[in-house]
């Protein structure tokens, strides 16, 4: 299992106790007999554990410092509510504090200077095992005014809720109820926060790295698909 | 037989005729009187043939009007995003490909431009793969235009445009099928280069497409636009002005139907758009008859692009030089299907044992990516196409994940169907052009 840094060979557990998808106690061995990564040269064992993303000097270059600079000016409380930028393969990431995200983004949108005025996307990833504060929530603002792009990043642990924006950006309804699907994570606020793409009933949420893929027992008698990290692979 | 005061009865040389009239109604509704103010929930979908798939549309009714609509997707969620994270970087082309599954070149574009851009070799993509990309992406936009007009046109009473688009998109799946090998779901871009090289043949029958569907174009406008019908089916129906569409995130043709001139090709180019020639057309009427205009112009600038495409390709490598990426195969199309190239099988089995150990490492365990986020995006025939890809250093994606726009254009269609006419509902939908495909991922 590739997913979780320095864990390797660990089998997967359910999300949940009695989640549809718990993984059943299977042994160690692949469908071939592969054990571990089943690689034999031996470069297979140079993890790289995913660096924490730094603090980037100023200046960020191109439109990121007029950004950043603009922001400061028409949100004063900024300091506080960032916690580092990051800039990486010209992008821009600013890491805000969940508490602060529905004013920074109507900030983001209203300002001037600013005018983010197209949410294109929000989204989620869990970092579990490498933050404490596992699940990022990344929305990418573009601004249609100035031509240009910036990603806000808001870390929270399990359990620990996200202010909604769809006050400020409507279009994040569906893709918020699509985060709280897949990962669980609360955004109070929201107007009708349900599940999105899986059942009503579902138990536990999918895309959380701690729930498996495959290992559910079908309906025919005694037929089972092992999850892929059962199966022959070479990592 | 008695008289009923609803058939009076009178003789003829033919024998007794009865002219039966209609029934009371008022007294009939007399009796139902209850039930007159109440409203009806019907459930539309999600097996109905114009919902594109499997959308379920919730619909709270007054007579013929809607007062609410909810629309429910998910139907189609086969959890392609979580799949990525358990296959190596090479291999998710295959299953992106399958999202939208009009538009696969687009898709496989937008998520190879991501594992270039985390790979940081975005630079090094060779002039000719970005040309047969470019091409190929507006080859897959027309023959999704197509289809939209095909879908669209049966929806709202033209039948026989059902027949001519899927009819013309036939021939775009055939070039497509003469390069990959596959008229869909193709897995033809691939992160760093192209399957395989374009090959002559394809491109004589690029051109001769370039020669027949602009004549079948005009054929279609003059069935469609001065229709009566189709006239009052489309204008002013489904009106959603550009506060309404940026707010609720919509892009693509619907946004440029409301004037706005936002197309990503333009704006934020990607592939080498910004060398090639075209207008992004744009109406004011906001409705869906401006977006059958905004498409159909669209197909046009599209074929400008694909001719200019052609111009200008140049014999050359598709492959980047780094062989620690590059797929290590010559790739060929045989009898029965795609494969590797008997050269190449010969020289890894007979000749040279690094080749073979290149090969296996490459081919199985992929190349390793560094850690770090990205997010591209491209103009998808239904707006923005948006893919956050995100790697931990490892030879598999960390976390993929889709910003599809018919999932976000979905969003539209409560602001679009209430307070409308019910049939309006079927022709609102339809403008969108969603995918569920692409919708539940």
């Amino acid at each position: 299992m590739s997913i979780q840094p320095g864990t390797e060979g660990s089998a997967p557990v359910g999300a949940e106790l009695g989640a549809p998808a718990q993984t059943p106690p299977s042994p160690d061995k692949g469908m071939f007999g592969v054990k571990g990564t089943g690689d034999v040269s031996g470069f297979g064992r140079l993890t790289r554990p995913r660096p924490a993303a730094f603090d980037s000097p100023r200046p960020y270059g191109g439109y990121f410092d007029d950004v950043y600079d603009a922001l400061e000016e028409a949100y004063p409380a900024l300091s506080e509510a960032i916690e580092k930028v990051v800039v990486d393969r010209a992008e821009l990431t600013l890491h805000v504090r969940a508490e602060h995200i529905v004013e920074v983004c109507q900030v983001m949108r209203d300002d001037a200077a600013l005018r983010f005025e197209l949410c294109s996307s929000v989204d989620a990833v869990d970092y579990l095992g490498s933050d404490e504060r596992r699940f990022h929530i990344a929305y990418q603002l573009t601004s249609m005014t100035y031509r240009r792009r910036v990603r806000l990043e808001v870390a929270v642990a399990d359990g620990v809720t996200v202010p909604s924006v769809t006050g400020v950006y409507p279009t994040a309804d569906w893709q918020e109820r699509e985060i709280y699907d897949m990962f669980g994570v609360v955004f109070p606020g929201h107007p009708n926060l349900t599940r999105i793409l899986m059942p009503d009933d579902w138990e536990g949420h999918p895309q959380r790295k701690d729930y498996p893929l495959g290992g559910v027992p079908v309906e025919y008698k005694g037929a089972e698909i092992p999850p892929p990290d059962q199966r022959r692979v070479y990592q | 037989m008695t008289t009923s005061e609803y058939a009076s009865e009178r003789e003829t040389t033919e024998g007794r005729v009865f002219t039966v009239t209609g029934g009371d109604w008022d007294s009939l509704t007399a009796s139902v009187d209850p039930l007159s103010n109440e409203k009806i929930v019907v459930n539309m979908g999600p097996q109905h043939p114009s919902t594109h798939g499997v959308l379920r549309l919730v619909l709270e009714l007054d007579g013929e009007t809607v007062t609410e609509c909810r629309p429910v997707v998910g139907y189609l969620h086969t959890g392609i995003e979580k799949n990525l994270e358990y296959r190596n970087w090479t291999q998710g082309v295959t299953f992106v490909t399958r999202m939208d599954y009009l538009s696969n070149m687009s898709n496989e574009v937008a998520y190879c431009l991501a594992v270039e851009k985390l790979l940081g070799v975005t630079d090094q993509i060779t002039e000719r793969t970005n040309t047969i990309r470019v091409m190929f992406m507006e080859l897959q936009r027309i023959a999704s235009h197509l289809v939209w007009l095909a879908t669209t046109g049966m929806e709202l009473g033209a039948i026989s445009m059902m027949l001519y688009g899927f009819r013309e998109r036939e021939y775009i799946l055939d070039i497509f099928e003469e390069t990959s090998g596959l008229r869909m779901n193709n897995g033809y871009i691939r992160p760093g280069g192209l399957a395989q090289d374009l090959p002559e043949s394809a491109v004589k029958k690029i051109r001769d497409f370039l020669k027949y569907l602009p004549k079948k174009l005009k054929e279609y406008e003059a069935m469609l636009s001065g229709q009566v019908i189709w006239q009052q089916r489309t204008q002013g129906v489904a009106v959603l002005d550009v506060t309404g569409c940026l707010a609720l995130g919509i892009t693509g043709p619907v946004l440029r139907s409301a004037g706005l001139p936002w197309d990503l090709r333009k704006t934020m180019p990607y592939c080498g758009y910004e060398d090639y020639e075209f207008d992004v057309p744009t109406a004011t009427t906001g409705d869906v008859w401006g977006r059958y205009l905004v498409r159909v112009a669209e197909i046009r600038e599209s074929l400008k692009i694909v001719e200019q495409a052609l111009d200008r390709l140049r014999p050359g490598p598709i492959w980047i030089e780094d062989k620690k990426i590059a797929w290590p195969s010559q790739l060929a199309l045989g009898l029965d299907g795609l494969g590797n190239s008997l050269e190449h099988v010969a020289k890894i089995m007979g000749q040279s044992m690094e080749s073979l150990i290149h090969h296996f490492k490459l081919v199985t365990e992929g190349f390793r990516v560094p850690p770090g986020q990205v997010y591209v995006a491209i103009e998808h025939p239904r707006g923005e196409l948006g893919v956050h890809a995100v790697s931990d250093g490892g030879t598999h994606p960390y976390r993929v994940h889709y910003r599809e726009p018919s999932f976000v254009n979905l969003q539209a269609i409560p602001a679009m169907a209430e307070g409308a006419l019910l049939a309006d509902v079927i022709a609102g939908g339809a403008s969108l052009d969603p995918v569920m495909g692409g919708c539940d991922r």
